[in-house]
């Protein structure tokens, strides 16, 4: 009764372009050009990329603006998830749509129209100068990519906790109301203990593409500030160097694999007395 | 023509490492009611899924009207199924649903729209032609299920606990409905519940599985009043099971004393399971009896009262239509007839 | 807190989310060549100037194509795919479902930067094919995984049922499993569109110079000057995603209230 063989085209294709590629990135990232055209193995590039205070300067910036960008959108999207699921809005199906729309336009254009709006003759200049406030240079900054970054990813960050909390028994707060607990102690108590999980792929949802992103900084910031993404992206497309974009690629998945390792981790440990 | 018309011969079948079914011989008559009855996981199923063609078998045969059918594949089986969840085709309406098979005999339109409309008369669903599965209730999607496989006029229809899934009232009347289709038409049926009650209240045989073996397969009268072994017995309604000595014929000893009985053919003090129906048991004044007890509980059940009485150590279940005080010292009687003496399952 | 001033809060959060597209289409109406906040009229001039762009319309015309034909093919291989691993054993699908995975959740940077180095070293010059092949690669995963819920919920007995009422497997298939998962089907497709127009960071990796898609273009156009029909363009891109995803939620609702409606 098992007829898997309709899989085949499929397997055939994953070989080659998601397997291959992929061992493509190791051999290079392992190995650096012989002396006679072959490669050798080597771990130079990492101890390149680790000792050179550019390279970690940038690594740093991108788990700082990163980490930085999630914690805002945690902050700023979790009331947003937690009203969106009350019973205060009739249409909260649309609200929901319209949260997603500006998500299916191109990312591009999403972020190049802030560089519009926060430039110095933009139109929020314009207004902080008639306030004798300006004008304020928004731009090129490493704050400014953290910003593209919390607009960018917002809805990855109130989608999850969202889908969490609609989700939620509501007899639960009604038992705890019952128990005595105030609208607080439910908060506290029942309702955030129970949107972890949603909170933690939120936070997956958004670090990840925030970490790993070169065109928000691009754009934002004029190619002066260098994220992790901007160093592969000269590694292959200016500096013609494959050996050491693949180091800096291990490096990043790495980098990726130990925060969802992270956050599977801390899930697991929620699920057992974590309510209380 | 052989009054057989469904053998399986030494059929074995593993999942994996489970060995589901073992070396299983089953015949099924001709135009009759016959049911699979056991406990979940005791290969009822398989067995269904076996002769439906839906599984094949690890070693054995099975034959249609002496003919080897073993590795014909489903669609060629001359026989249908309703399954347990009825899996009808939600996208189609319930005529479609009807008609599916017959389409695939190329039959002609005239002839499908005749059939379809006659089957739905007989489940009582005629004006449904046009209704969404969806909008049906489940005793409704049963009918159409049921309608969908009689329509290609099969030979044997095969049922995969099709009542499972409506409740008591509706079942009960599904139950005589069943029956009287089958008696109706003439073909044969073979079903599996593990709802010991449904076998007896249908059946023209049981077949009581257990474990991927066959332990019993007679009229329901004779499994009722004549099970093999305790397993059955308390399968079959339910019973008070003790362990017991038989001395020699009509002579056994259970709860500390002596009883008559009327079996015969036990080897001298072998150990036996010895069964009573819990209706078998009257409750008398405790010197009238042939075990004194107290009684437990008492609890009304509708047609009858099930009480507990405790008496040299066996807690008896007994129905009687009289109602007894719990705590008060009563008397238990049987006659030889009602005691029933099985020989001791082999041990596992 | 009030139940106003809740409301308030996701009003502003709202504003945050809209106000930079509300200012592009505000913007590609504006006559004027620089992104000054001075409205100095209204005026068509940048969407004429947009359609008479050659370069611009090519663009549109590689993202549409390569959306379209990824897609497409996406579905057809996904699709496959799932129902073969729908009916795979435990261990082989567990395999087979990890490297599904792997593009979905591998920066697109690296799938990108893996697939410029594979093209190279197949000798797969850069351009429109690499283009098409990369895009197929992610898009398949999304696919498989629209799908494979849709036949995992169907009643197992489904299929057996066909074949029970005399249907050969190939029939039963195509007349009871796949109107079953369509909306499964769809929602990939769908998946896979939008993935690829919206896609740029793997596109910009595996083009080259003899195939620029929108992403590519406004990448390049962004860094240079402020360009007005940009402007127009997103604005009309906006308005018929919208209306689609507007579209699209109407007729699933509409669905509902039929089915209701049949109790």
């Amino acid at each position: 009764m098992k007829r898997a063989f309709t899989a085949y085209p499929y397997l055939v294709w994953s070989i080659i372009f998601i397997i291959a590629p992929l061992i493509l990135v190791l051999y290079y990232g392992l190995t650096v050009p012989g002396p006679d055209g072959g490669a050798v193995f080597s771990l130079e590039n990492f101890v390149k990329f680790f000792t050179s205070p550019i390279f970690m300067a940038a690594f740093w910036r991108s788990i700082w603006t990163a980490a930085l960008a999630t914690i805002i959108c945690l902050l700023i999207g979790y009331p947003v998830a937690y009203f969106l699921s009350g019973t205060i809005f009739k249409n909260k199906n649309l609200l929901l749509l319209l949260l997603v729309i500006p998500m299916w336009m191109n990312l591009l254009l999403r972020t190049y129209a802030w560089l519009i709006l926060l430039d110095n003759g933009g139109l929020i200049n314009t207004v902080l100068e008639f306030f004798g406030l300006g004008p304020v240079e928004f731009l090129y900054h490493e704050y400014s990519i953290v910003f593209g970054m919390v607009y960018n990813f917002l809805p990855f960050m109130i989608l999850p906790i969202h889908s969490v909390l609609v989700k939620m028994d509501h007899s639960l707060i009604e038992a705890a109301q019952d128990l005595g607990a105030n609208r607080t102690k439910v908060f506290f108590k029942i309702t955030f203990p129970m949107s972890l999980p949603g909170i933690l792929s939120g936070i997956t949802m958004v670090f990840m593409p925030a970490v790993t992103t070169f065109a928000i900084s691009d754009i934002l910031s004029g190619r002066t500030i260098q994220l992790m993404g901007n160093l592969i992206e000269d590694q292959f497309l200016r500096s013609d160097n494959w050996n050491f974009g693949s180091t800096m690629s291990i490096i990043l998945m790495v980098l990726i694999l130990a925060s969802m390792v992270i956050s599977s981790r801390y899930e697991k440990d929620n699920q057992g007395g974590g309510l209380f | 023509m052989s009054k057989q018309i469904i053998r399986l011969d030494h059929v074995s079948k593993s999942f994996g490492s489970t060995q589901v079914l073992d070396k299983l011989n089953l015949s099924i008559d001709r135009h009759t009611f016959v049911t699979l009855l056991g406990p979940s996981g005791c290969g009822k199923t398989t067995t269904l899924r076996l002769i439906g063609g839906f599984e094949s078998p690890d070693e054995g045969r099975i034959y249609y009207e002496d003919t080897d059918m073993t590795d014909l594949p489903p669609y060629k089986r001359k026989l249908n199924t309703v399954f347990q969840k009825y899996a009808l085709f939600p996208h189609m309406d319930v005529y479609e649903n009807v008609a599916f098979g017959l389409r695939l005999k190329k039959l002609s339109k005239s002839v499908i729209d005749e059939k379809v409309k006659k089957m739905l008369r007989m489940v009582n669903l005629a004006g449904f032609e046009k209704r969404n599965i969806d909008s049906l209730s489940g005793g409704q999607q049963q009918r159409v299920a049921i309608a969908r496989a009689l329509v290609n006029e099969p030979e044997v229809l095969l049922l995969d606990e099709p009542l499972g899934a409506l409740d008591l009232k509706l079942r009960k009347e599904m139950q005589l409905e069943l029956k009287n289709i089958q008696q109706t038409l003439g073909i044969t049926f073979v079903y599996v519940t593990h709802d010991q009650e449904e076998a007896l209240t249908m059946s023209d045989t049981i077949v009581v599985m257990k474990d991927g073996a066959i332990l019993q397969q007679g009229a329901p009268t004779d499994i009722y009043n004549e099970p093999e072994n305790a397993f059955v017995a308390d399968f079959i309604g339910e019973s008070n099971i003790l362990d017991g000595i038989m001395h020699e014929d009509k002579l056994v000893s259970f709860c500390g004393r002596k009883f008559e009985c009327v079996d015969v053919g036990f080897g001298k003090d072998e150990p036996v399971d010895v069964v009573i129906r819990p209706e078998d048991l009257k409750v008398v004044p405790e010197e009238e009896g042939l075990l004194a007890g107290t009684v437990e509980s008492c609890i009304f059940k509708g047609v009858h009262y099930e009480m507990f009485v405790t008496a040299n150590d066996y807690k008896f279940m007994i129905h009687s239509t009289l109602a007894s005080e719990p705590g008060k010292r009563v008397g238990l009687t049987v006659i030889p007839f009602d005691i029933h003496i099985m020989h001791k399952e082999a041990a596992k | 807190m009030s139940n106003a001033l809740k409301k308030f809060y996701v009003f502003l959060v709202f504003v945050f989310m809209y106000a930079p597209i509300v200012v592009l289409m505000v913007y590609s109406f504006n006559d004027s060549q620089s992104s000054s906040a001075v409205w100095r009229g209204f005026t068509f001039e940048w969407y004429a100037e947009m359609v008479n762009d050659s370069q611009m319309m090519k663009a549109l015309q590689t993202t549409l194509v390569i959306a379209l034909s990824s897609a497409v093919i996406a579905t057809v291989i996904g699709t496959l795919a799932a129902i073969g691993i729908h009916n795979m054993r435990k261990t082989p699908k567990n395999i087979v479902m990890n490297v599904t995975y792997l593009p979905v959740l591998s920066p697109d940077i690296v799938t990108g930067i893996s697939l410029l180095m594979l093209f190279v070293f197949l000798r797969v010059p850069l351009g429109r094919y690499s283009l098409l092949l990369s895009h197929v690669t992610f898009c398949i995963p999304y696919v498989i995984i629209s799908v494979l819920p849709k036949l995992t919920q169907l009643d197992k007995n489904m299929y057996e049922a066909a074949l029970d009422l005399g249907a050969s497997p190939l029939h039963a298939y195509w007349k009871i499993i796949l109107p079953e998962i369509l909306p499964g089907i769809v929602t990939g497709f769908l998946f896979a569109l939008t993935l690829s127009i919206d896609d740029f960071v793997v596109s910009f990796f595996t083009s080259g110079a003899g195939a620029t898609n929108l992403s590519i273009y406004i990448y390049s156009a962004v860094s240079k000057r402020y360009n007005p029909s940009i402007n127009a363009l997103s604005t009309i891109m906006f308005l018929v995603i919208f209306l689609l995803l507007v579209l699209i939620n109407f007729r699933t609702r509409g669905q509902e209230k039929k089915k209701k409606a049949n109790y």
